[in-house]
């Protein structure tokens, strides 16, 4: 009887969880006279037209390109430069190490609004304005705590002997960071590089400020300027929806138990 | 030998330089100036900005939206965010199957979840209405406006919340439970007594991290209802936006970013310094 209740409440939760979106996947696929007609709340006819809507006379396939360049790119340039200061905070000497690391947790905590101006400024001074770049620059700075955070923990946790015995093998610190800890901290790497590209692919408030046409505007500025001419085209918009969150659902029942280690060590346990 | 880091902290470090300190110092100068980069404008007036802020009844409408917003969203989040976790904190069938569900709001992003929730919320073909069978304007009354965004934000991240405090009651001893129920200790008084105490850095750092978010709010509500209806879903990110963007005025805005910098840091030190306090018992 207990565990009927239990079981319960745990249908009540995913419901409340998978709801709204599955909300949002019958009226993707519901004909325009039954999206404003309820009830019912069941499709009637089935229909693919708002999926090939989104696509048709939209640049759409583009803006999509854009944001997985963007955030292939960030993901790229976050690991790289995140993993060797993490390794180095974590294994090797660094002046003033405990302030390095304060002044990183800190910078988590920037609020973006506080910093869109002047890197506005910056960005069209450089040209790089309505380019991916903009973007990959600034969303791989904003990435750089949560990465080297994460993997600081994970470098400490590989054992101390073996950085020793690299080193007295004739490794270079370089070498024994890409020979013995990159691939032993993989499922760390693996686990930032979601957190990190799941960032880059949903933010907006920078996307919507740096980028100002379809080269380089991204998914979440797209849907939010979703226009209608006379009337919001929910269907359309419904169908947008659903393509571009199906990558980040697939990646989160792929990878549930990574990212939740990342998402924790990044935040409790430091 | 003599290895040293500093040279593989450098890259890492001059992009956080750069990109976030950099422009930090440059906002706090923006705000003393009048500015507009379109038309190359630039001169410094001193607190003037500030002057008009405060006197400005706009500026605090936006910030009582701000507080409100953060208020009550984060306390809904946390008081549901750890019923579930503890519901949760069982060893059951299908558990990595229900994080992945938990997962899924927080991965959604906030763009999109807006959207979804503009058509659920909407007065004529909403589901929303339809299932309480109402017939509330929820995006276009001012009551009902703010409260549907925090709906919609306690929607998205208590599952965050869920995660991180059920990370941390993995982190308590079973024995402290076995413990206390040798003592006598009923599900109640072990709460109080052995979950509550023990879990309470947890708290204070998922506290942290939804406070800061909450804060500083903008794409939510930005494509939710735009900061209206007649700003009463107005926050500070959002009349910060709209002064640098829309109407152009980099100063103000800037100022107003400042205002909202500042109060992140404060309420980050207020966190920092209960968390250390912890720390020290």
């Amino acid at each position: 009887m207990k565990k009927t209740a239990f079981y319960l409440v745990l249908i009540g939760l995913a419901v409340f969880c998978l709801g709204p979106l599955f909300w949002q996947f019958l009226t993707s696929l519901k004909p325009d006279a039954e999206i404003t007609r309820l009830p019912p709340l069941w499709p009637h006819h089935l229909t693919f037209v708002h999926y090939v809507a989104v696509f048709a006379g939209r640049p759409f396939l583009r803006i999509i390109f854009n944001s997985a360049l963007v955030a292939m790119l960030t993901t790229g340039f976050a690991l790289a430069i995140g993993s060797l200061a993490a390794f180095a905070l974590a294994r090797l000497p660094v002046v003033g190490k405990a302030f390095i690391l304060g002044a990183v947790l800190s910078i988590s905590m920037f609020p973006p609004i506080a910093t869109v101006s002047p890197l506005y400024v910056i960005i069209r001074t450089l040209g790089l304005r309505d380019t991916p770049w903009a973007l990959a620059f600034t969303y791989t700075t904003f990435s750089l705590p949560l990465t080297v955070w994460i993997l600081t923990r994970f470098f400490r946790s590989v054992p101390r002997e073996l950085f020793h015995a690299a080193r007295v093998d004739g490794c270079s610190p370089f070498q024994t960071f890409v020979r013995v800890f990159v691939p032993l901290a993989a499922p760390g790497l693996f686990a930032t590089a979601i957190l990190v590209f799941i960032y880059s692919w949903n933010e907006f408030l920078f996307a919507l400020t740096f980028t100002s046409t379809t080269r380089s505007r991204t998914i979440p500025v797209e849907i939010a300027l979703f226009p209608g001419l006379h009337e919001m085209p929910w269907g359309d918009i419904a169908a947008a929806s659903i393509i571009v969150t199906l990558p980040l659902v697939v990646l989160v029942f792929a990878f549930q138990r990574r990212i939740v280690e990342g998402l924790t060590a990044g935040s409790i346990k430091g | 030998m003599k290895d040293r880091g500093e040279v593989m902290v450098f890259p890492a470090g001059a992009a956080l330089l750069l990109v976030a300190a950099y422009p930090v110092v440059l906002v706090f100068w923006f705000s003393l100036c009048r500015k507009n980069p379109i038309f190359g404008v630039s001169e410094f007036i001193g607190l003037a900005n500030y002057q008009h802020l405060f006197a400005e009844p706009r500026f605090w409408n936006a910030l009582k939206n701000t507080v409100y917003f953060t208020g009550v969203s984060v306390t809904l989040e946390m008081i549901l965010g750890l019923s579930v976790a503890l519901l949760l904190n069982r060893v059951f069938r299908g558990r990595g199957m229900m994080r992945a569900i938990i997962l899924v709001p927080w991965a959604i992003p906030t763009v999109v979840s807006a959207r979804m929730w503009e058509w659920m919320y909407n007065t004529d073909f909403g589901v929303l209405n339809y299932l309480l069978g109402t017939q509330v304007n929820w995006l276009g009354d001012p009551f009902w406006a703010m409260n549907a965004a925090i709906f919609m934000d306690v929607w998205k991240t208590t599952p965050f919340v869920v995660l991180l405090l059920t990370a941390g009651l993995q982190v308590i001893p079973r024995e402290l439970y076995a413990a206390a129920r040798i003592d006598g200790a009923g599900g109640w008084a072990t709460f109080w007594r052995v979950t509550l105490p023990l879990l309470l850095p947890t708290i204070l750092v998922v506290l942290l991290f939804r406070t800061l978010d909450a804060f500083r709010i903008f794409d939510a509500i930005y494509v939710l209802t735009g900061g209206g209806p007649a700003n009463t879903t107005e926050t500070l990110s959002i009349y910060a936006y709209k002064s640098l963007f829309q109407t152009l005025q980099f100063g103000y805005g800037s100022a107003l970013a400042v205002v909202v910098f500042v109060c992140v840091g404060l309420i980050s030190v207020l966190y920092i310094r209960l968390l250390s306090g912890q720390a020290r018992r």
